[in-house]
C-alpha cells in the first residue's frame, strides 16, 4: 500500500490501537492534519496550548492504562510540550508525543521554527527518534509504543521533518519488535522470592509500603491478596493512591512528608519492610538514615536502577509486580495475624486520626470530605500541585486504581486541568473532578475551552484561599512568615472566566451548599463546571515533616 | 577516589554518543576519559569509558546505562584481567642539541618518532596509562608544544572472554 509518510504514521498509530489525539497543528504539521483531515478512524482534540495536550495525553493514559498520544509542532509547539513529558517521565507514564520537525535540508541551520527536540527531551524521555527517512515511521511507530508501554512505562518523543511527512511509502506494518538490547524483566528471580517468602514468615511486624508500580502492572489484587495473607499493614505513596482499598483496616493511607501519622509510625517500627513499585522518593522517606530504621527491606520494582538508589535493599526483587506478588503469595504461609503488631498499629490510627479545626471559614478539608461523600467515593479525583493536592489525598478515600491522578514527581502546577480533560475522554462515563488550587488552576485555564468545545462534563473544583497555599505555608512555618510574593488576593473572578468560555460555574462560601453545587455539577453532563471554593486563607497541611527530619518528626498542628 | 573501567557496548545508532554523555553529566557522574570505535559488529560501537567513583555508584551508572535503549552490553574491566592501551601524540620543542637526548627517551619507551621540524618533532606511543604518563613526564622539559591523549582502551584477555 502506498502512502505518504504523515498517512503511514495515521495507519501506524491505528494499528496500535490509538483511538485519540490530543494536538495543535502548525507549520511544520500540515501535512500530518491534512492525512487527519479526512482520517474517520482517529479522534483529534484541539487543545489552546501544547502543555495541555501533554498533560491530557498524560491523564488519558493514568486513566486508562493505554498509551496517551500527544502532537505538536516544531519549534514553540516541541517545546511546549516539554513540561508534560518531564512530568510524564518522573511518574512513568506511558505517552508518545509526536513533533513535527523542519524538512530534513534545513535541519541544523537554525531555520525557522527549529529546536533539537530530541536533544531537549534525551533526559526526560525514555527514549526518541527524529525519524531521517519516512519508511522508517511503520517501525519506529511500532518501537515507540513497545518502549513506552512495557517495562518501566515512560514517555517517547518521535520528531518527525515535514518533508518526510510528504514522502511516499511502501506502507507495510511491522509485526514483531527487534531489539535485542531492550529486554525488562518480568520475572523475579526464585531464588530471591524464595528469600523474600522466608523474611516474611519471620516478621513480626511487617509493614508494605506500596508505589504507583502496583497501579500501572495492575497488581492491586494480587497486593490485596498479599497484605490480607500476612496481616499486614499497608501504607502508599502518592502515586500509589488506590492500589490499595483505603476504607480496609489495614489500610494506613500515606506515608512521609505529608503522610498520617500512624503510617510514619509503623514504617519507623516495623521489622520488615516490603516495598512494592515503589522508588524511596525523599517526600516519602524524610532523612533517609531515620527511615524504617529497624526494617529489613525487601523492594520489588522492574527497573534494575531503582534498586540500591536511595536506600541498602536486603532482599532485591527486580521483575513485573504482579508477576512477583502472584510469585510470593504461593510461597508465604497464611498468618492469622500478627495481633500485637496490628492493635498497636490501630491504637495508633484511633489516636492520632487526620484531623482539622473547623472553626473559621469553610475548610477545604470538609469540602473535600464532602466532594467523597456526594460521589460515593467513586468519581476519578485529578489535582493540580500544592495544598489542595495534599488535602485531595488525605481526605478522599481512594478504593480502586487510577482514580486518583496527580503530578507526583515534578511537581507540576497546572497538571490538573488539562489532564482531568484526558481522563474525562479516556472515562466518559465517570465523573472527573479536577481539585485545583486558584493558583495552579490558572496555569492551563485554556482548556476550559477545549473542554467546552468537546462537551466534557469535568468538573473543577478550585480551593481558593488567594495564595499560592503550599508556599505560604513553607514561609509560615520555615522562613518566620515572611510571605514572599504568594499573595493572590488580586485573583481574576473565576466564576466570570468560566461562564466567558462557556462552563457552568458557581462560587460556594459555606459548607452548606457544597453539595447543592456538586450535585448540581454531576448532574451536567455536556460540559464543564468550574465551582469555586472561598476557603480559610491561612488553612495548613498537617501532618507535615520538615525537610531533612526524619518521618516520625511530624508537626501535626 | 577509585577509577573504573568500563566497557559499554552500543548500537551504532546517531546520537548515542550524547545520550551516553549526557546521561553521566546530568546523574553527576565523573567520566576520566571515553574513547569510541568500531567493533567487529558493524552495528555496534564500543566506548570505553573510565569513571571515578565507590563501588555503589559504579553499580548505579551501569544500571542507569542498561536503561537507555541503544545500550547492548555494559561490563567492568577493572576487575578482570585485560589490556589496556592508550596512544598519544606529543609534539616536543627540539633542536639539535636536545633531538638525540630525546631520540634516547623514545627508544627507551619503544615509542616512535613520526615527524620531524627545525625546532619540534612529533612522538608516538602506545602502552597503558603509567607508560603514557611517565613518557609525558620525561618529555616535559623539552617544552610540550601540543599533545593528544586518546583516552584508554581495552579488551578482557582471551580467558577472561564471556
Amino acid at each position: 500500500m502506498e502512502l505518504t509518510g504523515a498517512q503511514a504514521l495515521l495507519e501506524s498509530l491505528k494499528k496500535e490501537g490509538v483511538e485519540v489525539i490530543f494536538g495543535l497543528p502548525g507549520g511544520q504539521t500540515l501535512p500530518l492534519y491534512d492525512a487527519l483531515y479526512s482520517e474517520k478512524g482517529l479522534r483529534h482534540i484541539l487543545v489552546r496550548h501544547e502543555q495541555g495536550a501533554g498533560h491530557a495525553a498524560d491523564g488519558y493514559a493514568r486513566a486508562t492504562g493505554k498509551v496517551g498520544v500527544c502532537l505538536a509542532t516544531s519549534g514553540p509547539g516541541a517545546t511546549n510540550l516539554v513540561t508534560a513529558i518531564a512530568n510524564a517521565h518522573m511518574d512513568s507514564i506511558p505517552m508518545v508525543a509526536i513533533t513535527g520537525q523542519v524538512g530534513t535540508s534545513f535541519l541544523g541551520k537554525d531555520s525557522f521554527q527549529e529546536v533539537d527536540i530530541t536533544g531537549i527531551t534525551l533526559p526526560i524521555t525514555k527514549h526518541n527518534y527524529l525519524v531521517k527517512s519516512a519508511d522508517q515511521i511503520p517501525n519506529i511507530v511500532k518501537e515507540a509504543f513497545y518502549i513506552a508501554s512495557t517495562g518501566r512505562p515512560g514517555p517517547v518523543l518521535i520528531d518527525i521533518p515535514k518533508n518526510l511527512q510528504l514522502t511516499k511509502i511502501d506502507f507495510k506494518y511491522p509485526e514483531s519488535i527487534n531489539m535485542p538490547a531492550y529486554k525488562p524483566t518480568y520475572h523475579g528471580h526464585p531464588k530471591q522470592i524464595a528469600a523474600a517468602a522466608k523474611l516474611i514468615d519471620k516478621a513480626q511486624k511487617p509493614m508494605i509500603y506500596a508505589g504507583g508500580g502496583v497501579i500501572s502492572s495492575d497488581a492491586a489484587k494480587e497486593l490485596l491478596e498479599l497484605a490480607t495473607k500476612i496481616s499486614s499493614p499497608v501504607t502508599t505513596t502518592l502515586l500509589g493512591k488506590g492500589a490499595f482499598p483505603e476504607t480496609h483496616p489495614l489500610s494506613l493511607g500515606m506515608l512521609g512528608m505529608h503522610g498520617t501519622v500512624y503510617a510514619n509510625y509503623a514504617v519507623t517500627e516495623c521489622d520488615l519492610l516490603i516495598a512494592v513499585g515503589a522508588r524511596f522518593d525523599d517526600r516519602v522517606t524524610g532523612r533517609i538514615e531515620h527511615f524504617a530504621p529497624k526494617a529489613k527491606v525487601i523492594h520489588i520494582d522492574i527497573d534494575p536502577a531503582e534498586i540500591g538508589k536511595n536506600v541498602s535493599v536486603d532482599i532485591p526483587i527486580v521483575g513485573d509486580v504482579k508477576n512477583v506478588l502472584c510469585a510470593l503469595n504461593n510461597h508465604i504461609k497464611q498468618k492469622d495475624s500478627h495481633s500485637e503488631w496490628v492493635a498497636q498499629v490501630l491504637a495508633w490510627k484511633e489516636k492520632h486520626p487526620l484531623c482539622y479545626k473547623s472553626n473559621g471559614g469553610l475548610k477545604p478539608q470538609a469540602v473535600i470530605e464532602e466532594i467523597y461523600r456526594v460521589t460515593k467515593g467513586e468519581a476519578i479525583i485529578v489535582t493540580e500541585v500544592g495544598q489542595h493536592q495534599m488535602w485531595s489525598a488525605q481526605y478522599y478515600k481512594y478504593t480502586s486504581p487510577r482514580t486518583f491522578i496527580s503530578s507526583g514527581g515534578l511537581g507540576t502546577m497546572g497538571f490538573g486541568l488539562p489532564a482531568a480533560m484526558g481522563a474525562q475522554v479516556g472515562k466518559p462515563d465517570k465523573i472527573v473532578i479536577d481539585i485545583a488550587g486558584d493558583g495552579s488552576v490558572q496555569m492551563n485555564i485554556q482548556e476550559l475551552n477545549t473542554m467546552v468545545n468537546n462537551k466534557l462534563p469535568v468538573i473543577i473544583a478550585i480551593m481558593n484561599n488567594q495564595y499560592l497555599g503550599m508556599v505560604r505555608q513553607w514561609q509560615e512555618l520555615l522562613h518566620g512568615r515572611r510571605y514572599s510574593h504568594v499573595d493572590l488576593d488580586d485573583n481574576p473572578d473565576f466564576v466570570k472566566i468560566a461562564e466567558a468560555y462557556g462552563a457552568q460555574a458557581f462560587r460556594v462560601e459555606k459548607f452548606e451548599d457544597v453539595e447543592k453545587a456538586m450535585k448540581k455539577a454531576i448532574a451536567k453532563r455536556d460540559g464543564p463546571t468550574v465551582i469555586e471554593f472561598i476557603v480559610e486563607r491561612e488553612e495548613n497541611v498537617f501532618p507535615f515533616v520538615s525537610p531533612g527530619q526524619a518521618i516520625n518528626e511530624m508537626l501535626v498542628d | 577516589m577509585k577509577k573504573h573501567t568500563i566497557a559499554v557496548i552500543v548500537e551504532n545508532r546517531p546520537g548515542v554518543l550524547s545520550r551516553v554523555s549526557g546521561l553521566f553529566s546530568r546523574r553527576g557522574y565523573n567520566i576520566h576519559s571515553l574513547a569510541v570505535g568500531t567493533t567487529e559488529d558493524e552495528n555496534l560501537s564500543r566506548m570505553t569509558i573510565v569513571v571515578e567513583g565507590d563501588d555503589d555508584t559504579l553499580e548505579q551508572i551501569t544500571k542507569q546505562l542498561y536503561k537507555l535503549i541503544d545500550v547492548v552490553r555494559v561490563y567492568e574491566l577493572s576487575n578482570i584481567s585485560a589490556v589496556d592501551r592508550e596512544l598519544v601524540l606529543i609534539k616536543v620543542a627540539a633542536n639539535e642539541s636536545t633531538r638525540s637526548e630525546i631520540q634516547q627517551i623514545v627508544d627507551i619507551f619503544r615509542a616512535k618518532i613520526v615527524d620531524l621540524g627545525e625546532n619540534a618533532l612529533i612522538v608516538e606511543a602506545t602502552g597503558d596509562s603509567t607508560k603514557i604518563d611517565a613518557i609525558e613526564n620525561m618529555l616535559k622539559k623539552y617544552g610540550i608544544r601540543e599533545m593528544v591523549r586518546t583516552g584508554k582502551v581495552s579488551l578482557a584477555r582471551s580467558e577472561e572472554t564471556k
